[in-house]
């Protein structure tokens, strides 16, 4: 079923432990070429050592892991070539401007004109105005938005993203999910950890539940559904959830707000 | 991966000196503190330590004591902008980049390296203006420059090892106070001849002693002797110690 050329992300038996505290025990996993896999747990489930070890950042204590073919421990400096890693929290430099950052990123990935890769992506995340501005002066959604094109220079064929989306507000986390998108849509392919279950459903091809170090469960969506027992029909009133009220609330512009309010 | 050592290294670097001239505070408080502790002496103790204890203006024997200060209390800085980086995540960013991983130690060292030379500069010019004189002539300056160059890389490469393992800010930064006190008990303010015995041992075999010593000879012209490669000999014997320590917790940090 699972071809060597199709895999992009083997994990086979990864096991870490920090003294007394298994933080992994014997993980695995394949991710396919150009899809997106969701690693799904709660905090502390071992989420981010997980993808610190697939990063080349860590070693594991046992298990062998792979990417785009290339061995995480004996080939890392090849599996950096072929990665690009944003951590839970956006590692951007707050004393250069938006622009600097995105052309420093540029200049050490090599790029032929940094400039221009520079200013590819400020245009492509919406970050044009704020281009010039330290930032420092960037808003949460900014910066995550900043974050990501900086990991996008050098066109990697594997995306990392640790927990994208954990503090920002809804509207931020719709611009994230765009862009998570929209790289799956280039051929990249995306391993996201996210402690939302929404986002896991929302964005993921295949998802894996990771919990106390262990992965529970994984499957497509339809699969895990499975695991549940038949659904039963029930009558219950469609309520708006809050998230979708505040979002219909704040993207009326100032002028029509009136008119959104109570229809009655 | 060694093919953009030095490109990898000069980008960073360009990225670190940004920040030294985008925070102005830190270039403030390295060239001031020490040029707050050179006017207070050559002003207000001067007088009292000054012709009767040493030869010539008192602010010509105390210039190389200060020029270590400003050294001393610029690398807190280094830790300080080392720890911010691992603390941001960038880091963590660059190490998992494909770039040369040295390039990312280099460029704070160099940082450092570069950002010291302006403050020791900018004391030098003060000093001129409170009266030093040298009758160095341009090889002595260059030894000059090139104890200073050793001293600042070894401190340098101290002040890594708190930037890699601090907890805190503070904690990276407060590592450098015991340095900066060090010159108090040297020879760089007043004759070790001055001192209690106990005091006065240590303060004969201290790094900064010798250091100082070297420096003003070479300052006033004068053969320097054997006080150049025992200063040396401490500069390197620190440098190589805390390079291989450091390293040693660059490893442990980040594999």
């Amino acid at each position: 079923m699972t071809s060597a050329s199709e895999v992009s992300i083997r994990v086979r038996g990864i096991a870490k432990s920090y003294g007394d505290v298994s933080v992994l025990r014997d993980v695995e996993f394949d991710v396919m070429r150009g899809t997106i896999f969701a690693l799904l747990g709660s905090n502390g489930a071992g989420k981010t050592t997980l993808v610190r070890i697939l990063a080349s950042l860590l070693r594991p204590d046992a298990g062998q892991a792979s990417v785009q073919g290339f061995d995480v421990g004996t080939d890392a400096a090849r599996v950096r070539e072929s990665i690009s890693l944003t951590g839970q929290f956006a590692a951007v430099d707050e004393m250069l401007t938006g622009r600097e950052n995105l052309t420093l990123i540029a200049r050490l990935r090599h790029e032929k004109s940094p400039g221009d890769v520079a200013a590819g992506l400020l245009q492509r995340f919406s970050l044009e105005s704020a281009a010039d501005r330290r930032v420092s002066t960037y808003s949460g959604g900014m910066r995550r938005r900043l974050d990501l094109a900086m990991s996008l220079i050098g066109d990697p064929p594997v995306v990392f993203l640790d927990e994208p989306t954990t503090g920002l507000d809804p509207q931020a986390r719709l611009e994230v999910w765009q862009a998570v998108r929209e790289l799956a849509s280039n051929g990249a392919t995306v391993l996201l950890t996210t402690q939302y279950l929404e986002e896991a459903e929302q964005l993921a091809d295949r998802i894996a539940i990771l919990h106390d170090g262990r992965i529970i469960a994984s499957g497509g969506l339809d699969e895990l559904k499975q695991l549940l027992p038949p659904a039963r029909a029930e009558y219950v009133d469609r309520q708006p959830s809050l998230e979708e009220i505040f979002l219909a609330v704040t993207a009326t512009t100032p002028g029509t707000h009136d008119s959104a309010g109570p229809r009655s | 991966m060694s093919a953009h050592l030095l490109s990898d290294t000069a980008h960073l670097t360009g990225r670190s000196l940004r920040h030294i001239v985008r925070s102005p505070d830190t270039i403030i408080t390295t060239a001031v503190m020490p040029l707050a502790i050179m006017l207070m002496f050559v002003f207000v103790f001067g007088g009292a330590i000054g012709e009767s204890r040493v030869e010539g203006p008192y602010v010509n024997y105390l210039l190389p004591g200060i020029l270590l200060i400003t050294v001393a209390s610029a690398i807190s800085y280094t830790a300080l902008r080392l720890f911010n980086d691992l603390q941001s995540g960038i880091f963590e960013r660059f190490l998992s980049m494909p770039i040369a991983r040295p390039a990312v130690l280099w460029a704070h060292v160099l940082t450092s390296l570069i950002a010291n030379l302006v403050s020791v500069a900018v004391v030098i010019l003060v000093s001129l203006l409170l009266g030093f004189r040298s009758g160095a002539n341009v090889w002595e300056w260059f030894g000059v420059a090139g104890i200073l160059a050793l001293f600042t890389l070894a401190l340098t490469w101290l002040a890594v090892i708190p930037g890699l393992l601090a907890k805190s800010p503070d904690g990276a930064g407060a590592f450098a106070y015991p340095l900066i006190f060090l010159p108090f008990l040297s020879s760089a303010f007043v004759p070790t001849a001055t001192m209690p015995g106990p005091l006065r041992a240590f303060a004969e075999h201290q790094p900064v002693t010798s250091i100082v010593d070297a420096i003003r000879a070479l300052f006033a012209g004068q053969p320097a002797g054997s006080e150049i490669w025992v200063a040396m000999a401490w500069c390197v014997g620190i440098l190589l110690t805390a390079l291989l320590a450091a390293l040693l917790v660059y490893r442990r940090r980040t594999r």
